[in-house]
C-alpha cells in the first residue's frame, strides 16, 4: 500500500517520517497512543507520547526509557511530516495520533471514549482524510447509559453493601479503570482501600495532578484492622477468586467493565453484580465520530473491525479492516475479557 | 442441620403487600440472576414475597419454580418485529445474535430506551397483555410487543421476551425457593414443599393457601415432594457403617413417579411435576385394586417376559400423543415400587423405612396384580458382597445400586446421609473434537457445545456423540480459543474444528441409532477430560464402540 500509513509485521508504520505508531515489538521510533499493554511495546529506542501521560508511561517503561513528551496539540516534525497529538479521553495521557504529510491528513485513535470523565483530557474530535478508529465494542447492542447512571448503581450497591455489613470489593482494570471508578464513587459513603497494583497507577495519577478521592493500599491499612465492611476496595479482576480477598470477610463482589452489557459475560465472570462502564467508544458515538471527522476513507482496527466496515460500506464509506498484532477473533473470546489491560 | 440454619437464618416480614410495578420483579429477576451465593437468593426472594401482593407473589412463584406459560409469539415474529422496532438490518441482528447468544436479551440490548415507564404490575401484564395474546390476530399481537418494548426498560424487558416466548428461566432450585417461602411465612419448609407439589393456578387464593399456618388443604391429586439421593463410591462406604443397617436395590432406568389413589381417583405424577396418568393407561387400571388413600414412591419401567428394556424403548411411548394398540403390546409397562408415603390416607413418611417396607409388601400380596411391581432387595452381607453384586448390575440393564438406611423417613428433595446412589462405572472411550457450537446461558458466547468423532473402517471420524459438561472454566477457555483459530468451516452456528484435541467421554449405555452418523447413540454423554497426552490416532475405532453394544 502506497499511503502515508501501511501496514507492516511491526504493526502500523509511516515510511516518510520513519515512524511506527504503537509497534508490535521493538522499533527505533515510536509514537504511542497509550500506556495499555496491547499499544504500548517494551524496548523501543524512542518513544514519542503526550505529557500528560508522562507519569504513566514512566511507570510503565521505567526510568531508562527514552521519552519524547509532546503536550496535546502541538506539533514536531518528524522528516517533514507533522505529527501532534490530541486527546482521545480513553485514560490519562491518552492520544489520537494525527499525522499530516503535503495536505494528507491521517488520524490514528489507539483506543478512545467520547463520555468526559474527570481522571482525563475529554476527547476531542480531530478532523482527517484518513481516520484509524478502534472498534472494541462495534455492535449496536452497546451503548453505553450516561456514567452518572451507573455511578449511582454503585453507590447504592456500596450502601447496600455496608447495611449487610459486607464489604464492597470492586474490580476495574489497574491502569485507568480503576482511577476512574476511584474518582466516581462517592466518597463520603465510607473509606476507600486500594489492591497494589491499583495504588501503585493512582499515584502516577496524583503527581499528574489527577483528583483522587483519598485511597490507602490494603496491605498497610490492614495494621490498623479498617471495618472491611463499610468500605469499598479497588482491585484489578485478576485478583478476583485469590486468597487475597478473604482477609475481607464477608463481601459482595462487582467488576465493571463495557463487557458487562451482556449477561453471559457477567454470569462467566462469577461476581455478584456487574456493572455497565467502558472506557471505549460506544456503537452510537463509533459512527457519529466518523461521520463528523468527515474522512473519506476508515481504517478499523481492534475490535469488531468486519461487522463496522460491512456497516460503514453499506453507507458508502470506503472502509477496510486493518488486523492486530493479536490473531483470530478475540473480540468477544473470554481470553480477551480475562486480560487485565485491554478494556 | 437446616433447623439449625433456618432458625438462625429466620427473619422476621412485616407484610405489608402492595401492587409493585413488573420492575420490581424485574430487579428480583437480576438479583437471582447476579449471585451465586444461595443466601443471598433466599434473601431477595423472601423479601420479594414480603412486599408483593398475593396475586404478584403467585404469578413470580409459578414462573421461579419453571412453570411456564407456552409459547405465545415463535422466534419469527419476534424477529420481523424486533428487526421492525430497532431499525437495523437482518445481518447486524444477526451479528448480535451472535455475540449475545440469546435472541431475548439481545431485543432487548437493541432496542432503544423506553419512552414511557409502565407501573402496570406483574399479574396486569401477565394476565390483560401476555395472557390474552395467543387470542389476538398477528397484528394486534404486534402492537402489544411493540407497545410493551416501549414501556418496559432493562431487565424488564428482556423478562417479557423470555415470558412470552415461554423461555424464562432463573437459577434458583425448588429447595432454594422452599426455604424463602418458609422464611417469610414462617410455614415450615416441608409443609412449604409439600404444599408447592402439584398443579396448582397461581391465583391469590393459591398463595394465600400456600402461607397459611394452619393446614386446609383438600387438594386429592397432590404429590409428595420426592426424596432423592446422593451419589457415592466405594470409598465412602465403611464412613455409613454396618451394611447390615442399610436397603440395597437395584437402581433402575426408567421414569421416577409417584402413583396416588385418592377418593376413587389415580394420579400418575413425574417426578419433574408432570401429570402423566394418561400416558400410562396400564398402570391406571392396575391402581383401581389400591385401597383409597394410598401414594407409592416408584419407577415406570418397561418389562417384557419379566425382563427390564432399555430405557430408548420407553422414550418410544414418551413422546406420543396416541398410543396405539401397537405401540402398548411391543412396549409394555409396570410399575416398580419403591416405597410408600401415605397409607390408609395417613401421611406415613416419618415411619421408619424398614415399617414402610413391610406396608408396601403388604399391598403388593393384596393387589396381586403384575403391573404392580415390587423393587426387589439385593443381598449382601458385606460392603465388598455389595460390591460384587453392583459389578454385575450392567448385565441387568440397571444403573447401580441404591443404598437406603433401613431407619430412615421418607425425606424431602435431595439430601445427603440417608439414602444414595452408587452407580455402575460409566463406559469410557477417547473422541475426537470435531464440531463445535456456541453454548447459552452462562456459556452464551464461547464454544462449549461439542460432537465427538470416531474412527471409521474407512479411517474417517465419524460423529457419535454431543457432550458439553465436564471441563474446567480454564480448559473451556483453552478449547473456546482453539476452536476460534481453528475452524475449517462454518454451517450456522456449528463449525467444523480441525480435528487434533482428544478428549475422553463416559457415558451410561449405548444403543443403535439413524441419528448420528456413526448408527450409535449413548446416554448421558458427559466429557471425564481432555486427553492432552494422546493424538487422535489414539482416539477409539467404531469397531470397539460396537462391541459394546448389547446383542440385538
Amino acid at each position: 500500500m502506497d499511503t502515508l500509513i501501511t501496514l507492516t509485521d511491526m504493526g502500523l508504520y509511516c515510511p516518510q517520517g520513519d515512524f511506527y505508531i504503537d509497534p508490535w515489538s521493538s522499533v527505533p521510533r515510536a509514537v504511542v497512543t497509550h500506556a495499555h499493554a496491547d499499544h504500548l511495546a517494551w524496548g523501543c529506542q524512542n518513544y514519542l507520547v503526550s505529557k500528560q501521560g508522562e507519569h504513566v508511561f514512566r511507570a510503565r517503561l521505567g526510568w531508562q526509557a527514552s521519552l519524547q513528551l509532546l503536550p496535546y496539540g502541538q506539533t514536531v516534525g518528524l522528516n517533514g511530516v507533522q505529527v501532534s497529538l490530541h486527546p482521545a479521553g480513553h485514560i490519562l495521557g491518552s492520544a489520537q495520533i494525527r499525522v499530516e504529510y503535503q495536505g494528507e491528513v491521517w488520524v490514528i485513535t489507539g483506543d478512545y471514549k467520547t463520555e468526559p470523565d474527570t481522571t482525563c483530557m475529554p476527547f476531542e474530535l480531530v478532523r482527517c482524510h484518513t481516520f484509524v478508529t478502534e472498534s472494541t465494542f462495534g455492535l449496536p447492542i452497546y451503548r453505553w447509559q450516561p456514567q452518572r447512571e451507573t455511578f449511582d448503581e454503585i453507590n447504592q450497591w456500596w450502601r447496600i453493601n455496608q447495611r449487610e455489613k459486607k464489604a464492597s470489593i470492586l474490580f476495574g482494570y489497574a491502569l485507568g479503570k480503576a482511577q476512574r471508578l476511584l474518582a466516581g464513587v462517592d466518597s463520603s459513603i465510607g473509606e476507600i482501600f486500594t489492591h497494589g497494583a491499583v495504588e501503585r497507577i493512582n499515584a502516577s495519577y496524583r503527581e499528574s495532578e489527577v483528583l483522587l478521592p483519598p485511597t490507602e493500599y490494603v496491605s498497610r491499612a490492614a495494621e490498623r484492622k479498617p471495618d472491611w465492611s463499610q468500605s469499598l476496595i479497588v482491585a484489578p479482576p485478576s485478583a478476583r477468586g485469590t486468597s487475597w480477598l478473604r482477609r475481607f470477610g464477608d463481601h459482595s463482589t462487582a467488576f465493571a467493565s463495557g463487557w458487562m452489557a451482556i449477561r453471559g459475560a457477567r454470569r462467566r465472570r462469577a461476581v455478584d453484580r456487574g456493572f455497565v462502564l467502558s472506557d471505549h467508544v460506544d456503537w452510537d458515538n463509533l459512527l457519529r465520530v466518523i461521520n463528523e471527522t468527515g474522512a473519506e476513507r476508515v481504517w478499523v482496527t481492534h475490535g469488531y473491525t468486519a461487522v463496522v466496515v460491512r456497516w460503514l460500506i453499506d453507507h458508502g464509506i470506503d472502509a477496510h479492516i486493518v488486523p492486530t498484532r493479536f490473531e483470530g477473533e478475540r473480540d468477544d473470546s473470554a481470553d480477551n475479557q480475562e486480560n487485565d489491560e485491554e478494556n | 442441620m437446616w433447623k439449625h440454619l433456618s432458625e438462625k437464618r429466620r427473619k422476621t416480614y412485616a407484610f405489608d403487600p402492595k401492587v409493585e410495578p413488573m420492575r420490581r420483579f424485574a430487579e428480583l429477576y437480576a438479583e437471582l440472576d447476579n449471585t451465586t451465593k444461595t443466601n443471598a437468593k433466599v434473601d431477595a426472594l423472601a423479601r420479594y414475597f414480603a412486599e408483593a401482593n398475593a396475586a404478584d407473589s403467585a404469578w413470580a412463584l409459578y414462573f421461579l419454580s419453571g412453570r411456564r406459560v407456552k409459547q405465545l409469539i415463535n422466534a419469527r415474529k419476534l424477529h420481523t418485529w424486533a428487526l421492525e422496532a430497532t431499525g437495523i438490518d437482518e445481518w447486524l441482528f444477526g451479528e448480535c445474535y451472535d455475540a449475545v447468544g440469546d435472541i431475548a436479551e439481545t431485543i432487548s440490548l437493541l432496542l432503544p430506551r423506553a419512552t414511557r415507564q409502565s407501573d402496570l404490575s406483574l399479574t396486569g401484564w401477565v394476565e390483560t397483555r401476555l395472557m390474552p395474546i395467543r387470542t389476538l390476530d398477528e397484528s394486534a399481537q404486534r402492537l402489544i410487543m411493540l407497545g410493551a418494548w416501549e414501556e418496559l426498560d432493562g431487565t424488564e424487558r428482556f423478562v417479557w421476551n423470555k415470558l412470552i416466548t415461554g423461555g424464562f428461566r432463573v437459577g434458583v432450585s425448588q429447595l432454594l425457593i422452599t426455604r424463602a417461602l418458609a422464611q417469610a411465612s414462617g410455614v415450615d419448609k416441608e409443609t412449604v414443599a409439600h404444599r408447592l407439589m402439584g398443579a396448582w393456578q397461581p391465583t391469590a387464593d393459591y398463595w394465600a393457601q400456600l402461607i397459611a399456618l394452619e393446614t386446609s388443604s383438600s387438594d386429592v391429586s397432590r404429590p409428595y415432594p420426592f426424596f432423592l439421593a446422593y451419589p457415592t463410591e466405594r470409598a465412602a462406604l465403611d464412613a455409613l457403617g454396618e451394611a447390615g443397617d442399610w436397603q440395597a436395590e437395584w437402581k433402575w432406568d426408567g421414569i421416577r413417579a409417584q402413583l396416588i389413589r385418592r377418593e376413587g381417583q389415580s394420579y400418575l405424577w413425574s417426578r419433574g411435576e408432570e401429570l402423566i396418568t394418561e400416558r400410562f393407561p396400564e398402570i391406571i387400571e392396575m391402581s383401581a385394586a389400591l385401597a383409597d388413600g394410598t401414594v407409592i414412591d416408584g419407577e415406570i419401567l418397561p418389562w417384557k417376559d419379566g425382563l427390564v428394556m432399555p430405557f430408548a424403548q420407553l422414550q418410544r411411548r414418551i413422546g406420543r400423543k396416541t398410543l396405539s394398540k401397537k405401540i402398548l403390546s411391543d412396549v409394555p409397562v409396570i410399575f416398580l415400587s419403591y416405597d410408600v408415603l401415605e397409607w390408609g390416607g395417613h401421611d406415613i413418611r416419618e415411619q421408619p423405612l424398614s415399617e414402610r417396607r413391610v406396608i408396601l409388601t403388604h399391598i403388593m400380596a393384596v393387589t396381586n396384580n403384575p403391573v404392580l411391581g415390587l423393587s426387589p432387595l439385593v443381598e449382601g452381607a458385606s460392603w465388598d458382597e455389595l460390591a460384587a453384586q453392583r459389578e454385575r448390575g450392567r448385565e441387568r440393564n440397571v444403573e447401580g445400586l441404591m443404598l437406603k438406611r433401613k431407619t430412615s423417613p421418607y425425606r424431602v428433595g435431595r439430601q445427603r446421609g440417608d439414602w444414595w446412589k452408587w452407580k455402575v462405572n460409566p463406559l469410557t472411550i477417547d473422541a475426537v473434537l470435531i464440531y463445535a457450537q456456541r453454548g447459552s446461558g452462562k456459556r452464551a458466547s464461547l464454544y462449549t457445545d461439542y460432537t465427538f468423532g470416531v474412527w471409521n473402517e474407512t479411517g474417517e471420524l465419524v460423529s457419535f456423540a454431543k457432550a458439553y459438561s465436564g471441563l474446567t472454566d480454564d480448559e473451556i477457555r483453552q478449547v473456546d480459543s482453539y476452536i476460534r483459530r481453528n475452524t475449517l468451516e462454518k454451517f450456522g452456528p456449528v463449525r467444523t474444528v480441525k480435528a487434533e484435541l482428544v478428549f475422553e467421554l463416559a457415558f451410561e449405555g449405548i444403543q443403535r441409532s439413524t441419528r448420528h452418523k456413526s448408527g450409535i447413540a449413548v446416554r448421558f454423554p458427559r466429557i471425564l477430560r481432555w486427553r492432552t497426552d494422546k493424538v487422535i490416532q489414539d482416539a477409539d475405532t467404531l469397531e470397539t464402540i460396537r462391541a459394546l453394544l448389547p446383542p440385538e
